[in-house]
């Protein structure tokens, strides 16, 4: 319970992080015109995650919280991620 | 019983003087007590409707034929009475009234983290649930069951579309309140209330208010996807616009197969509560108790496809479904063992939050067994979407939360309102209302097993006499419920006063004031001992 202990990003980071972020949405639309087949979806799943992750580390700071914060998001994810496979126990074998 | 008519002793919440006094004064409260109350007012009434859907219903049904209504008007009611009862009585239910009224005073705290977004909470509750009444007028009420499914709802020309909106509100309402109670247990414990001394009501609310905002989230975005389907033609679900129904039914039921546990799981903390107060026992296995919540919480989580097995879905995901789904009997079987054990050799008072509580754990266990019918694979073909269903899922949900609820409501009434009420006739409501119930809903195993399809508002001549000892039993059951209702309406007027712990209890809320005060406690409070230590 540590009251009081912020973290203030810059606005230099913030920045960067901006950028990153729109870099990798011209990634996802480029790879829509690109005919990759199956793997589109792929492409765009794993630039989706990596721009949550930037979002859930920088912009909700989470990267300077405290450990406890980083274990709940980190059971939060590995819950979905088992949705996704219990899911997909379905859309696989049907 | 001369002081029948006496005032509430002055300083309780009752008394509190914000900016504006009367009902102004309650519905700018940010105080829990009094949100608590507003939900319970609220659920009482939408309650009550959805009772009287029912009934409709069951006269309907008294005689084979149509008797009162076309089949269309009962496809509304089902839906509606449907969708009164699962979003805005039974999930909001225990963990909005009583875990908002006695969260923070078990736990030592003078209110939960979020006061303001608590009352938020309520008034997105009331818009969702003004909504869904609202859905009823101005063209047809939906005609889907309160499962939406597609692409049935995509299609109808009743108004679909408003009745998911009222559903995708009280989810917001339903996330909120989950936040509060998550940031409530862990930052405004009292000194000394380590995690394991914390009472077990709490720990049900904390386990709920997990599934609360890790769930909900997903209806809400499918039940706008539905939105968008109707009125934008985007083809997620239905076949036609290049969808699948299936994926509805998976993200439907990722949030309503938990929400059966948003339900149960403070049901089952409530009756943890009551057990040992009533048996003047520790309670038996602590940390037993604990850990199955968390457990039925996490792997209730995982269990979702056990509603579609006859759907479409792979035979590889029904294993894995029907696998889950025996697991989670597990942590469920654990808390009945304890319940019982916590009552051997107690000295038990057979009381009416006594009465309900074991009626509880009988329908519960009736419940619970009868779901592991339909979870295994083989049954639940010949079983699904029968009347076996409709008694099962009533034995958990009314005959487990809502007695639950009942036992809760008689067990801290003189808590909340300050008076006791008439045990005696609280004794004979509650005979009235278990005889009703079992009356009424057992029946339908029998019809559900002799093959009587669930959401017909007509039935063969072989099921009459099963229809009509159930219709009989609806009646009683109302009759039973408008005097436990008339008991508990009356001695929130007159009833004698109660004092601080009638019933002996051992945890922080029989320790303050009935009502309690503004602020619940009016020193700090430090726990040194076990929330149960009876011997």
């Amino acid at each position: 319970m540590q009251h009081g202990k912020t973290h203030i990003t810059s606005y230099r980071t913030h920045g960067i992080i901006l950028v990153l972020l729109l870099f990798l949405t011209t990634i996802t639309i480029t790879v829509t015109w690109l005919d990759v087949g199956r793997l589109s979806v792929g492409v765009a799943m794993f630039v989706a995650c990596i721009k949550a992750s930037l979002v859930l580390l920088y912009f909700m700071h989470l990267k300077f919280d405290e450990l406890i914060f980083k274990i709940f998001a980190g059971m939060v994810i590995l819950l979905l991620a088992i949705v996704f496979v219990i899911t997909f126990f379905d859309y696989l074998f049907r | 019983m001369t002081s029948k008519t006496t005032a509430l002793p002055p300083g309780s919440f009752f008394d509190q003087q914000g900016k504006y006094k009367g009902i102004l004064g309650w519905l700018t409260s940010t105080d829990h007590k009094r949100i608590g109350i507003m939900y319970l007012m609220c659920i009482l009434v939408f309650f009550l409707v959805g009772v009287t859907l029912g009934g409709i219903m069951k006269l309907e049904l008294l005689r084979p034929g149509a008797q009162y209504m076309d089949a269309q008007t009962y496809n509304g009611m089902f839906t509606v009475h449907g969708i009164i009862m699962i979003f805005m009585v039974v999930i909001p239910g225990l963990s909005a009234v009583f875990g908002n009224f006695f969260l923070p005073i078990m736990i030592g705290a003078k209110d939960v983290a979020f006061p303001r977004l608590n009352l938020f909470s309520w008034y997105l509750f009331l818009l969702g649930s003004t909504i869904a009444v609202l859905s009823q007028f101005g063209g047809n009420g939906p005609d889907t069951g309160w499962t939406f499914y597609a692409p049935y709802a995509i299609n109808s020309k009743t108004n679909v579309s408003t009745a998911v909106l009222a559903a995708f509100v009280l989810g917001f309402s339903s996330i909120l309140t989950g936040l509060n109670f998550i940031v409530t247990v862990h930052r405004m414990r009292a000194k000394g209330m380590t995690w394991f001394k914390m009472p077990l009501f709490p720990w049900s609310l904390y386990a709920t208010a997990w599934i609360q905002v890790l769930a909900t989230p997903i209806v809400g975005i499918t039940l706008l996807m539905v939105i968008a389907e109707r009125t934008l033609r985007i083809g997620f679900f239905d076949p036609s616009l290049g969808g699948d129904p299936i994926l509805y039914q998976h993200l439907f039921w990722i949030y309503s197969h938990p929400a059966v546990y948003i339900m149960i799981l403070p049901a089952m903390g409530a009756v943890t509560e009551i057990i040992p107060t009533f048996c003047q026992r520790k309670v038996f296995g602590y940390q037993a108790i604990v850990l199955s919540s968390l457990a039925i919480a996490g792997v209730g989580y995982l269990v979702w496809g056990h509603h579609m097995f006859t759907s479409g879905m792979s035979d590889f995901s029904r294993m894995a479904f029907s696998f889950l789904t025996f697991i989670v009997a597990i942590p469920s079987a654990i808390k009945v063992f304890n319940w019982i054990a916590t009552m051997y050799k107690g000295s038990i008072l057979i009381k009416t939050p006594f009465l309900y509580t074991i009626s509880f754990i009988f329908q519960f266990m009736i419940g619970g067994l009868t779901g592991l019918t339909l979870g295994a694979l083989a049954t639940d073909i010949h079983v699904h979407d029968t009347y076996y269903v409709v008694a099962h899922f009533h034995y958990i949900v009314f005959g487990g939360m809502g007695f639950a609820f009942f036992a809760a409501i008689h067990y801290w009434f003189p808590k909340m309102f300050g008076r006791m009420y008439d045990e005696k006739l609280g004794t004979v409501a509650w005979a009235i209302v278990f005889s009703g119930f079992t009356l009424l809903y057992f029946p339908m195993f029998i019809l559900g097993l002799r093959g009587m399809p669930r959401r017909y508002f007509d039935y063969l001549p072989e099921y009459s006499s099963g229809h009509f000892i159930s219709s009989i039993g609806a009646f009683v059951l109302i009759i039973g419920i408008i005097l436990m209702v008339y008991n508990l309406v009356k001695a929130a007027r007159t009833g004698e006063l109660a004092p601080a712990n009638p019933w002996n209890g051992r945890t922080l809320e029989w320790k303050v004031a009935s009502p309690p005060p503004l602020e619940n406690f009016d020193h700090d409070v430090e726990v040194t001992e076990h929330p149960y230590d009876y011997e």
